[in-house]
């Protein structure tokens, strides 16, 4: 019988702890795949941040770091400079890399340090059970922004892809989202040029995912997307902010 | 290199890691520590090495955690107050069970403190450099030869143990010259076979985590790496006995301080004064070995400290109430002299002037 569907070989057999409708699973397997698809699973090493997708080492096959919470660039970093040859991505969320983590992703960037970074935007710290986070959206009631996110008080989300396409070490910055199979195609497009940038020594590659975040936001699978387009899309446009590749027009 | 050398302190530490293999160093500017840095960035890309000057302390410590994981040898180096901003990455380090070098050219704190000499960060390298139950390998150099020894000690028994070293100096041994002897290149050490550096479809994937949910796990491991720690206090206590064999007044120092500590003895012997000095070498595992082998000769004890009275307490813990343990220090990035210690152990014995 012919295989029309299976799980990706960088996958492990473990079974996500994700909630239902969290996009963290398919940004996973879009991983995975690209991996499998540049055969470069062997050469590979994953760093995992803090936040929902700690247990990423538990999911991806191949080797994996658990960094501290917004260390990962900087653990990749070390990684890569050790072994320059090797595939080196991180995998971060919203807290972990726009907040406690930004000097360490601003200066990985300007460095131009060739990694892939992976960074989930859902708008609020999921694990901790959905405090504002630096990318929640004005007015957005989280556990401690009640009466919703006072601009004034709490200041303004940070519009990560923006600010790092500023950077002369950024090879590439692309926003993406996965709520339909048009937009999962363009994310998976854009998370193996991140990883083909890597290969061809180019830099800093970042791919923003605009993520869901049922459980934290108060609605149901498909009313989290449905928040998604109407709210967050519009805070945080979707495309190409920087890309020095051939087709980004060798910006 | 068989012939001695004049060296400065930081120096001498940054040439031995590089003999010793270390190709990667992280570091970020701090006094009194600096030269280890400006060395670095001199002589590591001349060796096919890695010099990168972070931006912050926390990353520099955060990509020591990478580059060890990938297997090399990394090195970081920081002073006091730089060295509490990389405490963070030292938990997760000694908590993912890696080995890795870094280095405390101390400085008086607290807080920004000052810039000259001290050594009040025993009780941090020793009880508590970041959250949790672990321990480093800390070693206290008293010369530039022994901080060109000792790089290669913190590697070798790190790696052994897989446990963070450290090497806890002072501004004044940073600072200051002296010939060393490099000894002959010991590169490569332990293999690893639980790095992170691509499974290359060979082996199962290695991960390196320092996160168990379920608190039995994580128990089990911290109660299987305090097993390491008790094979460490059994094998690697160091110190140096000086004039002990029949002395009945002992002084107890480390670094800077035990060598103001070992002219004050000298100078107590030529007066009668039957002195000795006890100089702790690893600060943990604390030489308790040799502080508890004294106590019978021994009717007094002095700790001659740069701190407020930090050593003082290990040496009363093995002492155990049976002899007096007197302190004398001087702080805040002042060093004792010679004749305020002989002062002190004139005291000590009853010979008062």
């Amino acid at each position: 019988m012919a295989v029309v569907f299976e799980k990706p070989k960088a996958l492990s057999d473990v079974p996500f702890h994700y909630c239902p409708g969290c996009t963290h699973g398919i940004v996973h397997r879009l991983v995975a795949e690209v991996i499998d698809e540049l055969g470069v699973e062997g050469q590979t090493v994953g760093v995992a941040s803090v936040g929902c997708s700690v247990f990423a080492y538990n999911y991806f096959n191949c080797d994996m770091v658990q960094a501290a919470h917004g260390r990962a660039p900087a653990v990749a970093t070390g990684l890569k400079r050790a072994l320059p040859d090797n595939v080196i991505f991180t995998y971060q969320g919203d807290g972990d890399l726009a907040a406690i983590g930004m000097a360490e992703t601003v200066h990985a960037a300007t460095r131009g340090e060739n990694i892939t970074v992976i960074f989930i935007n859902n708008a609020i710290y999921g694990m901790t059970g959905g405090q504002m986070a630096p990318t929640s959206l004005p007015g957005q009631v989280t556990q401690t922004s009640p009466y919703g996110r006072d601009v004034k008080y709490a200041g303004y989300p940070i519009r990560v892809c923006e600010l790092l396409s500023t950077l002369s070490g950024t090879a590439l910055a692309q926003r993406v989202t996965v709520d339909s199979v048009k937009n999962v195609n363009i994310a998976k497009k854009a998370i193996k040029k991140g990883f083909e940038n890597q290969i061809n020594k180019r830099g800093y590659s970042i791919i923003e995912v605009v993520s869901t975040c049922p459980t934290n936001w108060g609605l149901s699978p498909q009313e989290a997307i449905k928040w998604l387009r109407e709210n967050m899309l519009e805070y945080y446009p979707l495309g190409v902010y920087k890309d020095v590749t051939a087709e980004g027009g060798d910006k | 290199m068989a012939e001695k050398v004049l060296m400065k302190g930081n120096e001498a530490l940054a040439e031995a890691a590089i003999q010793c293999g270390c190709r990667h160093y992280f570091g970020y500017p701090i006094t009194p520590q600096t030269e280890v840095a400006a060395y670095m960035s001199k002589r590591l890309p001349k060796e096919g090495g890695v010099f990168l000057q972070a931006e912050s302390e926390i990353a520099a410590v955060n990509m020591v955690l990478g580059a060890t994981s990938a297997g090399v040898r990394a090195m970081t180096s920081s002073s006091s107050p730089g060295i509490s901003l990389k405490s963070e990455g030292v938990s997760y380090i000694g908590g993912s069970d890696l080995p890795a070098l870094i280095i405390n050219v101390q400085r008086g704190g607290p807080g920004l403190g000052g810039i000259q000499p001290s050594q009040s960060d025993y009780w941090q390298a020793t009880k508590a450099l970041g959250h949790g139950d672990f321990q480093l390998f800390v070693l206290a150099p008293s010369t530039i030869q022994e901080m060109v020894d000792f790089v290669s000690l913190a590697y070798e028994v790190g790696e052994k143990y897989r446990v963070p070293a450290m090497i806890l100096s002072d501004g004044m041994l940073g600072q200051m010259m002296e010939p060393v002897e490099f000894p002959t290149k010991k590169e490569g050490g332990a293999e690893k076979p639980w790095a992170t550096n691509g499974h290359q479809n060979k082996r199962k994937k290695n991960i390196i985590n320092s996160l168990y949910i379920q608190p039995e796990e994580l128990e089990n491991l911290i109660r299987e790496r305090y097993q390491r720690y008790e094979q460490i206090k059994a094998n690697e206590q160091r110190a140096e006995e000086f004039m002990m064999e029949d002395a009945e007044y002992v002084v107890v120092a480390f670094g800077a301080s035990s060598r103001v500590s070992r002219s004050a003895v000298m100078q107590a012997r030529a007066e009668g004064i039957k002195a000795g000095l006890i100089r702790p070498i690893t600060l943990w595992p604390f030489p308790e070995k040799f502080i508890k082998k004294s106590i019978p000769n021994t009717k007094k004890y002095l700790c001659v400290e740069m701190n407020m009275g930090q050593m003082v307490d290990d040496v009363k813990l093995v002492v155990n109430g049976e002899r007096e343990v007197g302190f004398f220090g001087r702080t805040g990035g002042v060093i004792p002299t010679p004749a305020e210690v002989l002062d002190q152990i004139r005291k000590m014995a009853g010979k008062e002037n």
